[in-house]
């Protein structure tokens, strides 16, 4: 029996080689990285430049009559070009290039943020884990976050006498509320399954916080961390704008009184890029730190 | 009085829920030797998972009592570690961490770090999985998670071994040769166990006694049957033992003629 069927086997070998063949210049194009990355750079920077081009084309026709109210793209440019090729210039008082705005607005973030993050995860983990500080504190929380980030910049300039913590305690109390409930979400939704292995085991209070909540809730506390650093670029520009200083909301407040409206338009471009590639790191951090903790 | 190594009295299970409540288990008694091979088998819904609850103190009964070497059990501990249906790895932990994590746990004060290093590593060589040692739960499939689940379970040198349907959710081949690594397992540490099963050839297979759940509403224990057949046993050759099949026709006949479950259709 063996016997007959080994020739089966050998027949079918040669026609089974066919395969690797036919898709054998393919895989040579798909094979070299460079090819592969300029074809990678192509299909996704190219539609975007595109699109972009196509929307200053548009701007600039709409904008180029002389008594038009906003400038156009050239003559942003134009006006600006001082700012762009020196974001590094030191001046007197606010007079400085935009990098130190940006720089200002992002310590003033850095400070708040990680202060609402550290709150925000431990209040989270407090109202995921007991049922009583969830039906205490939930309803406040609730309440407290509808409340727009400049409401709260009265009350802290009272408190703190001072712009500069002021404007971080925006920040925490804008930044603070999605960490909260996003945390508290996922630490009720840890599976059943890892709760009666650490029962089984007899964590402690320490060690199933560190081994199991941290890493079983990530996902969710990343997603909180994420729309936490979007609202605090929001408040932080609106914040300075009152408060004055160094900082790129009050550079584009200064602007405005001096009805240069370019320097606005370039400052509104900083703002959105830096809250982009803000946004972007902290998703880059999530998508390191929770590679791992997908269930399955 | 002299007790059994695990003794389950008079257990009693009610769910209560909206005023309304459902006896799950009635009057379970059973004692189990040290060593002992237990199969529980009874139809989907007979509370024989909530009574392995039970006796891994997951659950407290509402009536009744567990007693492991005549002391009362009343909280979940690793001297009787579950092998969960579905593996319950932590998925951002590797292999070896997850048996890891259950050694500092329990023998953190008793061993050190190289010992504990070397008992992770020799339960993993039981379940025959020290090769993928540093990959992660998501990378394996669903018969080496739960030959690793063995394996932090084994690890914890539990008094009682308690596995919940350990191989339901795997193929035909895979299981068989899970049972097998059990078996010898079994026949190595001469751990107890209690299995939870609903496969009538698993339970003839593996264990010394087989305890048979009447249907719930208010399931009990319906007949124990003993399994007399020597050990190490072969699949193969038992397929036509005449013991083998006896035993095997017993729990067909209790499951499908005196107690078949009405609404399963």
């Amino acid at each position: 029996m063996s016997a007959s069927e080994a020739p089966i086997v050998k027949e079918t070998k040669p026609m089974a080689k066919v395969v690797p063949l036919a898709i054998a210049p393919r895989s040579a194009r798909d094979t070299n990285p460079f090819l592969k990355w300029i074809a990678n750079l192509g299909s996704h920077i190219l539609p975007p430049v595109i699109t972009l081009l196509f929307l200053l084309v548009l701007w600039e026709i709409i904008c180029s009559s002389p008594d038009a109210s906003v400038p156009p793209p050239s003559r942003v440019v134009a006006e600006t070009w001082e700012l762009i090729v020196d974001p590094f210039y030191v001046g007197q008082g606010v007079d400085q290039g935009l990098f130190w705005h940006v720089l200002a607005s992002l310590k003033r973030v850095a400070l708040g943020y990680s202060l609402a993050a550290a709150a925000g995860i431990a209040l989270g983990a407090l109202v995921g884990r007991s049922e009583w500080a969830m039906r205490g504190l939930d309803p406040i929380f609730q309440v407290l976050r509808t409340v727009p980030p400049l409401a709260w910049l009265p009350l802290s300039l009272a408190a703190f006498k001072d712009g500069n913590p002021s404007a971080i305690f925006v920040i925490f109390i804008t930044a603070i509320w999605p960490i909260i409930i996003n945390t508290a979400v996922g630490i009720r939704n840890i599976p059943q399954d890892y709760q009666n292995v650490a029962r089984v085991l007899r964590l402690n209070q320490f060690e199933y916080f560190t081994r199991i909540m941290l890493p079983a809730a990530a996902p969710y506390i990343f997603t909180g961390l994420r729309i936490g650093i979007g609202l605090s670029w929001l408040a932080i520009v609106a914040a300075e704008m009152l408060i004055g200083g160094v900082g790129i909301g009050f550079f584009i407040w200064d602007a405005w009184n001096s009805s240069r409206m370019s320097d606005i338009i370039l400052a509104l471009v900083y703002v959105g890029v830096v809250g982009f590639l803000l946004d972007r790191a902290i998703a880059a951090i999530a998508r390191i730190v929770t590679r791992n903790t997908a269930s399955n | 009085m002299s007790k059994s190594y695990l003794a389950l009295e008079q257990i009693d299970m009610v769910f209560s829920r909206d005023g309304t409540s459902t006896q799950v288990l009635k009057q379970v008694s059973l004692n189990i030797d040290k060593g002992e091979f237990i199969s529980i088998i009874g139809h989907s819904g007979c509370g024989k998972s909530t009574l392995l609850n039970i006796v891994a103190g997951l659950t407290q009964a509402t009536r009744g009592v567990v007693f492991l070497e005549g002391s009362v059990v009343d909280l979940p501990g690793p001297d009787r570690a579950v092998v969960f249906q579905n593996h319950s790895l932590l998925p951002w932990l590797t292999v070896y961490e997850n048996v890891k994590l259950a050694v500092d746990k329990v023998f953190g004060r008793t061993k050190s770090r190289q010992e504990r290093h070397d008992w992770t590593i020799r339960n993993l060589e039981l379940v025959q999985m020290v090769h993928a040692r540093d990959k992660r739960p998501s990378e394996i499939s669903g018969g080496m998670k739960q030959r690793v689940g063995i394996a932090r379970a084994l690890a914890m040198e539990p008094k009682v071994l308690l596995l919940d349907e350990p191989f339901g959710a795997l193929d035909a081949l895979t299981r068989a040769h899970l049972q097998d690594q059990v078996m010898q397992i079994h026949a190595e540490l001469a751990n107890t166990v209690i299995m939870i099963t609903h496969d009538v050839d698993e339970a003839v297979l593996l264990s010394d006694r087989i305890v048979m759940m009447t249907n719930g509403p208010a399931a009990r224990i319906g007949e124990v049957l003993d399994v007399p057949l020597e050990r190490p046993r072969r699949r193969v050759e038992l397929v036509s033992d005449p013991t083998y099949l006896r035993c095997r026709s017993g729990v067909l006949k209790f499951l499908y003629e005196r107690h078949r479950l009405m609404e399963a259709a």
